[in-house]
């Protein structure tokens, strides 16, 4: 059951991207799009509205990069809770310490091991 | 209506239909195309980015299953999820196979983190001959590092307003 909701949330969620890409009348580039989602997934996490579909769709709603948006902001504000201010700072990337550090290390390993095809 | 006697008139206005006609033939299916084509690909491509996308999640949520079945905590298997589909998608895009899945899953294969490792993966390897420094060092941010620069900033704007509120 937790997969079906994972399908549907996930799918639903890029489905919404490439909508938006198909109908902006200008040419969107990836970049655009990753950085849109991961604002979009912190302003809706910080209006309640990301946590929801997190309970609903589980990794369907986590792995999209909204979110990444949505773990920084609580992150953010869980850190407020136990550090206070030194919590903003420090709570968003802690939270994602284990993403961002897979990200630079196997991104790291495999554009130096593999070259581009064709 | 008039009547034409004059044979050279009345060829002169047929050559005319003519090519209005011909012309009117082609705004047609002009419109026709302009109408028909991109609608049935935005479709097609709302389709498979949904499918595509919503596979990506299935598998990350069937080894969230797996490690929380394994006694981890929720936070402990989102990490472990989190590096094993960003390892994956760093890898596919290594060996080529993740420009394929892009090419039929358009956001459905971009939007989930392992889009995010193929936005490092993809620039890094391309630029390599410029060096491990300014190619791959630098390249694998050309995405990534806007990305994370405007998550952080908006979870910090966030976070000031809710430490103020609190």
């Amino acid at each position: 059951m937790s997969l079906l909701w994972a399908f549907l949330i996930g799918g639903a969620i890029c489905l919404v991207g490439q909508i938006i890409m198909d109908l902006t009348p200008y040419e969107i580039s990836t970049g655009h799009v990753l950085v849109g989602y991961v604002t979009l997934g912190a302003v809706a996490s910080a209006l309640g509205l990301y946590q929801p579909l997190v309970d609903i769709g589980g990794a369907g709603a986590t792995i999209p990069l909204s979110g990444f948006g949505h773990g920084l902001v609580q992150g953010v504000l869980s850190g407020i809770k136990s550090q206070g201010i030194l919590g903003v700072f420090m709570g968003g990337i802690s939270a994602n310490a284990a993403g961002i550090a897979a990200a630079v290390i196997f991104g790291y390993i495999m554009a130096v091991l593999f070259n581009p095809k064709g | 209506m008039a009547t034409f006697t004059d044979p050279e008139k009345t060829s002169r206005l047929k050559e005319q239909m003519d090519q209005s006609r011909k012309q009117y033939e082609q705004e047609k299916y002009k419109k026709i195309t302009q109408k028909h084509v991109p609608k049935v690909s935005i479709l097609k491509n709302a389709v498979n980015a949904f499918w595509v996308g919503g596979l990506i999640c299935a598998v990350a949520q069937t080894l969230f299953n797996i490690f929380s079945n394994a006694g981890f905590t929720v936070k402990e298997a989102n990490a472990i999820v989190a590096m094993i589909m960003i390892f994956l998608g760093a890898f596919l895009t290594g060996i080529g196979v993740y420009d394929s899945i892009a090419k039929v899953g358009g956001a459905g294969a971009m939007v989930p983190v392992t889009g995010f490792a193929n936005s490092i993966v993809a620039p890094a390897m391309e630029f390599k001959k410029e060096g491990y420094v300014f190619g791959i060092g630098a390249k694998m941010f050309s995405i990534a590092g806007p990305v994370l620069v405007y998550g952080i900033v908006t979870s910090i704007i966030v976070g000031l307003i809710a430490f103020t509120i609190m």
